[in-house]
C-alpha cells in the first residue's frame, strides 16, 4: 500500500467511526437461563455477535428464574422494558395477549436470505399467537431420570430401562435406599411442575382438551398424588423437606445421596463438573403412560422498543448462528430448537452421559404446560395445596378438590 | 455512684444478662463463622464455632459475581442523599410551623399526622404507578425521593422548635433578618441534637428498607445492599457460606455507624420514643 | 416576631416549607388518595383500566388467602408480643439497676436492631436449619429432636417468631430503661422503708409508673406485627403451606406477582382498618385504665 492509499484507508475509517453507520446502537436483553450456570457461554454469545455487529452493542440484564417474570412485568408497566428478552413458554401465551410484544412477522419478511425454516417447527409454532410470529424459539429442554450407576452397582440392582413402570423404580429404590449412610432411593420434587407431568404418566390431566373445565381432582389423578406422597411418607424412598435441610435435589444427588432423581438435563454441567461418581439417564417410569416434561424457552422484542431491528438482529443471532449453537451445545445449555441434524449428532457425540439418545426419545411423549391466562396464579395454587398434601396436612384427595375448586374461580 | 461491694443478686443478674448478650451475638458469630468455611466444612458436625481452615473464597466469589460493591455504593448514596433531604425539608417544615403562623396551618399539621396512621404498603401501588409514569423505574430519585419526606421528622423538629426560647431569633429579628436567613443562620445550629436523631433514625431507615427498592429496581447496577442479598439468596439459595459472606457485607457498615452513633441511636429513640 | 409583613412571612413559607409540601402531597397524600380510588378497579398495568365497585372489598372479605393471613398476623402476635414485651423488660430491669458494663450490655442487645433485616433472615434460616443448624443442634445437646423449623407448617411460624423476637428485644430494652429512669428515685427508697420486697416494689411501683411505655410499646409493636413482611419474605416466602404468609405479602404478590393492582390496593385498605381499629381499641383501653387508677 502506498502511503496515499494509507492515508485514505485512515481518512475511510476516522469517517467509519464518527458517522452514523457506526453509531452504536444498545440492545438492553434480559435473560433468567443463563444465571447462574452459563452466564460465560453468554457472554461468549454476545462477544460473538458483537464481533458480527460492530454497530450493535448488547447489555445483559440476568434474574433467578424466580423473580424473572415479576420483574419482566414491572419494567415492562414502568416503560423501562429491555429492547429484547426471554419468556418460557408458560408465559409467552400471557404476555402475547397483553400486546406487549412485538409482531415479528414484518422484520422476518424484510430480512431476505434468512428463512424461519431453520427453526424445529414445532418448537416456533409455540411463539405464535393468532397467526403472528411473536417470539423466536431460543431452546428446548426436558426431563429425564438420572441414576447414579455406582449406588445401583453397590446394591446390586439393574440400571433402570425404558420398560420400567413405577412398581419397578419402587422396589429399586427401596433396595437403594440406606437410611443409615443418608441415601435415598428416588426423587422427584412434589410441585406443580412435576405433578403435571406424573399425572399425565397415569393418564391424567389438569384440564379438559379445550381447557374449559377442571380436572384436577379425578380419580386417577389422585391415585398418582398419593403415589407421589408414598414415596416419602410411606416407603421412605424418598426425603421429606426437613431431610433435605434446605438442599436442592441436585445438590443431593450431586453428593451421592440420591440414586435416582428427575430433573432438568439443564442440570448436565453442574453434574458433569462437580458429581464423582458414574451416572447415567434414562426414560422416567411410568405407570399407564410415558409422559415426559417439555420446555421451551423463547425471545421476544418489546413492544416499545425504539431498536426493534437490532434487537430483532441479537435474538436472530442467540437463537439460529452457528457460532451461538454451537456455544450453547457445547455447554449442554439446553438444547437449540434449530432443526439442522448436524447440530444434532454434535449434541449426541458429546461422551457423557452416555445415552444422550434419551433426551430425543424423551420428546415423542411430550407433555406441555397447561398454559391458562392466570397461569402465576394457577401455579401457586396448586402448588399449595401439593405441599399441604406432602406434609401431611390433607389427604391428597382434599387437597385436589380444594385445589379444583379454587382454580375453578380464575379459569 | 461509688463503685459498692458486689452482692449475690448482682452476681445472678450478671449472669442473666451474660447469657442473653451470648444469645444477642450468637447468631453474628455463627454467621461470620460460617461465611469463612468451604463448603463442605459447614456440614460437619458438631459445628465449629472457629473455622478449622478459615478461607475467605466465599468472599471473592461474591465479589466475582455480584456487584456488591455497585450495592455498597447505591446503598450509601441512597441513605445519604435521602437523610440529607429528609433532615433538611424537615427541620425548614418543622420551623415553619411552629414559628410562623398562617391561615390553614393546623389543618395543613393533622394532614401531616395523618399520614403517620398509615401503613406503607398503602401507597405502594400508586407509587410505583406514579413512577411508572416519570418514567423513573431503576432510578436513584425512585430510591431516594419517596423515603426522603415524613410527618415524623417535621413533627419531631415542630417539637423540639416549640420548647427552644425565641430570644435568640428575636434579636436576630431586630436586626432586620427574615424567617428564611434567621432558619439558616440560627434556626438549624440550635436544633442540632434533634437533627441528629432525625438523621440517625433516616439513615437506618433508608439503609434497612427493602420492600420499595425490591420494586423499583430491577437492574442489578442500581439494587441497594438488602435487594441485592435477597437476590443472592434466590440464586445461591443452599449455598449457605456464600450467603453468610453476603450477610457479612450487608451487616458490616451499618454497625460500624452504629458503634460511631451509638449514643444517638439510643438516647435518640429512648427521648422520641417517649415523647 | 409576627411584625414580619405579609409579603415576608409568604415568602418565608414559600422558601421553607413549601419543599415539604411538595414531597408529602406527592409521596404520602397523593399516593394515599389514588390507592383509594384504584382499590375500586381493577387494572393490570398493561390493559386499560375498568371500574368495579366494592368488588375487590366483597373478594378479600371471602378470600381463604385474606383469612389465612390473618389467622397467621394472628398466631404471629400471640407468640411475639407477650414474649418480646416481657424478656424487654427483664433485660430493662436488670440493666436498670446500675452495675458496672450496664452501657456495654445495653449496646450488645440493641445491635440487632440496627442490622437490615434481609441479613438477619439469612442468618435465621441458616440457624434454624434443620440437619446443620446451630440451634437443632444446641437442642440436641440437651437431648431435644429439633423440629423441622421453617419446612413444618406447624413449626416455621415459630422459626419467623424467634428470629423478630430475637431482634427486636434491643428495641423495647431501651424503651423500658428510658420509662424506668423517670420513675422517682424516692418512691422506691419509701417502699423499701415500708419493707417491701422487690417482687412487691415491682408490682406496686415500677409497673403501674411504667403502664404509659408498656402503652408505647404494644402499640408500636401491634401495629409492626400487621406489617411484617421482609423476614418472611426472606426466610420462608409464606410458606409452607402459607403457614406464615402475611397481609403484606398477599399485597405484594397481588401487585407484582399477579398484575392485580386494584385487588392489592383494596387489602392495603382492609389492613389499614385493621391496624386503626386495634390501635384505637388499644387507646380507649388505656384511657379507660387511666380513669380507673385516678
Amino acid at each position: 500500500m502506498t502511503f496515499v492509499h494509507k492515508s485514505i484507508a485512515a481518512l475511510l475509517l476516522v469517517t467509519a467511526i464518527s458517522s452514523p453507520a457506526f453509531a452504536q446502537t444498545t440492545v438492553k436483553y434480559m435473560t433468567f437461563s443463563a444465571a447462574p450456570d452459563y452466564l460465560e457461554e453468554l457472554d461468549a454469545t454476545v462477544a460473538a455477535f458483537e464481533a458480527a455487529h460492530p454497530d450493535i452493542n448488547v447489555e445483559v440484564e440476568t434474574a433467578a428464574y424466580n423473580d424473572y417474570f415479576t420483574k419482566l412485568q414491572t419494567v415492562i408497566a414502568a416503560g423501562q422494558a429491555p429492547d429484547a428478552f426471554e419468556l418460557n413458554y408458560e408465559n409467552f401465551v400471557a404476555f402475547a395477549n397483553r400486546g406487549v410484544l412485538a409482531d415479528l412477522d414484518p422484520l422476518i419478511a424484510a430480512d431476505t436470505g434468512f428463512s424461519t425454516s431453520i427453526y424445529n417447527p414445532t418448537a416456533l409454532a409455540a411463539f405464535s399467537q393468532g397467526g403472528k410470529q411473536y417470539g423466536l424459539v431460543e431452546s428446548f429442554s426436558n426431563v429425564v431420570l438420572f441414576y447414579n450407576k455406582d449406588l445401583f452397582d453397590k446394591a446390586g440392582v439393574a440400571y433402570p430401562t425404558a420398560d420400567w413402570t413405577w412398581t419397578e423404580e419402587l422396589e429399586a429404590a427401596q433396595k437403594l435406599t440406606d437410611a443409615a449412610n443418608g441415601v435415598w432411593g428416588t426423587l422427584a420434587p412434589i410441585q406443580f411442575w412435576e405433578f403435571y407431568k406424573t399425572i399425565a404418566q397415569n393418564g391424567g390431566s389438569m384440564f379438559n382438551a379445550d381447557k374449559t373445565e377442571v380436572t384436577l381432582d379425578s380419580a386417577a389423578n389422585i391415585e398418582t398424588l398419593q403415589w407421589m406422597v408414598d414415596k416419602v411418607n410411606k416407603h421412605h424412598v424418598t426425603p421429606t423437606d426437613a431431610e433435605m435441610a434446605g438442599q436442592t435435589d441436585g445438590d443431593l444427588f450431586k453428593a451421592g445421596k440420591v440414586a435416582m432423581l428427575r430433573t432438568g438435563i439443564w442440570m448436565f454441567g453442574d453434574f458433569l463438573a462437580n458429581a464423582n461418581f458414574n451416572w447415567d439417564i434414562a426414560l422416567e417410569p411410568g405407570k399407564t403412560n410415558k409422559a415426559h416434561h417439555f420446555f421451551a424457552n423463547g425471545v421476544a422484542v418489546s413492544a416499545t422498543s425504539a431498536n426493534q431491528q437490532a434487537a430483532y438482529e441479537w435474538l436472530k443471532f442467540l437463537t439460529s448462528s452457528k457460532e451461538a449453537v454451537e456455544i450453547r451445545i457445547g455447554a449442554a445449555w439446553e438444547l437449540p430448537a434449530v432443526s439442522d441434524p448436524a447440530y444434532v449428532q454434535g449434541y449426541l457425540d458429546q461422551p457423557k452421559p452416555e445415552s444422550r439418545e434419551v433426551v430425543f426419545q424423551a420428546l415423542d411423549t411430550a407433555v406441555t404446560p397447561p398454559v391458562i391466562n392466570n397461569w402465576t396464579q394457577l401455579t401457586d395454587i396448586v402448588g399449595q395445596e401439593l405441599e399441604a398434601a406432602k406434609l401431611g396436612q390433607k389427604t391428597p384427595q382434599q387437597a385436589l378438590t380444594d385445589a379444583a375448586a379454587a382454580v375453578k374461580n380464575i379459569l | 455512684m461509688a463503685s459498692r461491694v458486689l452482692r449475690p443478686a448482682d452476681y445472678a443478674t450478671y449472669a442473666l444478662l451474660l447469657l442473653g448478650a451470648t444469645a444477642m451475638l450468637l447468631p453474628f458469630a455463627w454467621m461470620l463463622s460460617t461465611s469463612l468455611k468451604s463448603g463442605q466444612a459447614i456440614f460437619v458436625m458438631p459445628p465449629q464455632l472457629v473455622p478449622e481452615e478459615p478461607t475467605l473464597d466465599n468472599y471473592t466469589r461474591i465479589f466475582g459475581t455480584m456487584p456488591m460493591g455497585q450495592f455498597l455504593i447505591n446503598s450509601i448514596f441512597v441513605s445519604v442523599v435521602s437523610t440529607a433531604i429528609m433532615v433538611l425539608n424537615c427541620a425548614m417544615a418543622g420551623y415553619a410551623f411552629a414559628r410562623i403562623k398562617f391561615p390553614g396551618r393546623e389543618i395543613i399539621f393533622y394532614a401531616y399526622l395523618a399520614t403517620l396512621m398509615i401503613p406503607q404498603q398503602v401507597t405502594l401501588v400508586p407509587l410505583f404507578v406514579l413512577m411508572t409514569w416519570l418514567d423513573w423505574g431503576n432510578t436513584y430519585q425512585a430510591l431516594i425521593l419517596p423515603s426522603s419526606f415524613g410527618a415524623f421528622g417535621t413533627f419531631l423538629l415542630r417539637q423540639f422548635y416549640l420548647k427552644l426560647p425565641r430570644e435568640v431569633e428575636e434579636a436576630a429579628f431586630m436586626d432586620g433578618a427574615g424567617y428564611v436567613r434567621i432558619f439558616f443562620t440560627i434556626g438549624l445550629q440550635l436544633a442540632r441534637p434533634a437533627i441528629a436523631t432525625l438523621a440517625v433514625f433516616s439513615f437506618m431507615a433508608s439503609w434497612n428498607a427493602f420492600l420499595w427498592p425490591l420494586i423499583i429496581t430491577s437492574n442489578q447496577s442500581m439494587m441497594t445492599l438488602p435487594v441485592g442479598l435477597s437476590f443472592l439468596n434466590g440464586r445461591y439459595g443452599t449455598d449457605w457460606s456464600v450467603l453468610m459472606a453476603g450477610a457479612v457485607i450487608g451487616t458490616l457498615p451499618i454497625i460500624a455507624v452504629y458503634v460511631f452513633a451509638q449514643k444517638y441511636i439510643i438516647q435518640g429513640l429512648a427521648t422520641t420514643g417517649l415523647k | 416576631m409576627d411584625g414580619v409583613t405579609g409579603r415576608g412571612k409568604y415568602l418565608a413559607l414559600a422558601v421553607l416549607l413549601l419543599p415539604s409540601l411538595i414531597g408529602m402531597g406527592a409521596f404520602y397524600i397523593l399516593p394515599v388518595i389514588s390507592s383509594l380510588v384504584l382499590s375500586f378497579s381493577k387494572w393490570d398495568l398493561l390493559t386499560p383500566i375498568q371500574w368495579i365497585g366494592i368488588g375487590n372489598y366483597v373478594r378479600a372479605v371471602s378470600d381463604p388467602a385474606v383469612q389465612q393471613a390473618l389467622r397467621n398476623t394472628l398466631t404471629f402476635i400471640l407468640g411475639y408480643l407477650p414474649a418480646v414485651v416481657s424478656i424487654g423488660l427483664g433485660i430493662a430491669l436488670l440493666l436498670n439497676r446500675r452495675l458496672k458494663g450496664r452501657t456495654i450490655f445495653r449496646a450488645i442487645y440493641f445491635v440487632p436492631v440496627v442490622t437490615s433485616w434481609v441479613a438477619v433472615s439469612l442468618v435465621w434460616k441458616w440457624l434454624l436449619n434443620p440437619q446443620y443448624g446451630l440451634i437443632n443442634w444446641l437442642l440436641s445437646l440437651i437431648g431435644i429432636q429439633g423440629p423441622g423449623w421453617l419446612f413444618d407448617p406447624s413449626w416455621a411460624m415459630s422459626g419467623v417468631i424467634l428470629a423478630t423476637i430475637w431482634k427486636d428485644i434491643g428495641f423495647v430494652t431501651v424503651i423500658y430503661l428510658a420509662g424506668l429512669q423517670e420513675i422517682p428515685e424516692n418512691l422506691i427508697e419509701a417502699s423499701e422503708i415500708d419493707g417491701a420486697n422487690a417482687w412487691q416494689k415491682f408490682w406496686s411501683i415500677t409497673w403501674p409508673l411504667l403502664a404509659p411505655t408498656t402503652f408505647f410499646v404494644t402499640t408500636i409493636s401491634l401495629i409492626s406485627s400487621f406489617q411484617v413482611f421482609d423476614q418472611v419474605f426472606i426466610m420462608t416466602n409464606g410458606g409452607p403451606v402459607g403457614s406464615t404468609t402475611t397481609m403484606v405479602q398477599l399485597i405484594y404478590k397481588n401487585a407484582f406477582g399477579y398484575g392485580q393492582m386494584g385487588y392489592a390496593s383494596a387489602i392495603s385498605w382492609v389492613l389499614f382498618a385493621l391496624i386503626f381499629t386495634v390501635t384505637l381499641a388499644q387507646n380507649i383501653l388505656q384511657k379507660r385504665m387511666d380513669r380507673s387508677d385516678g
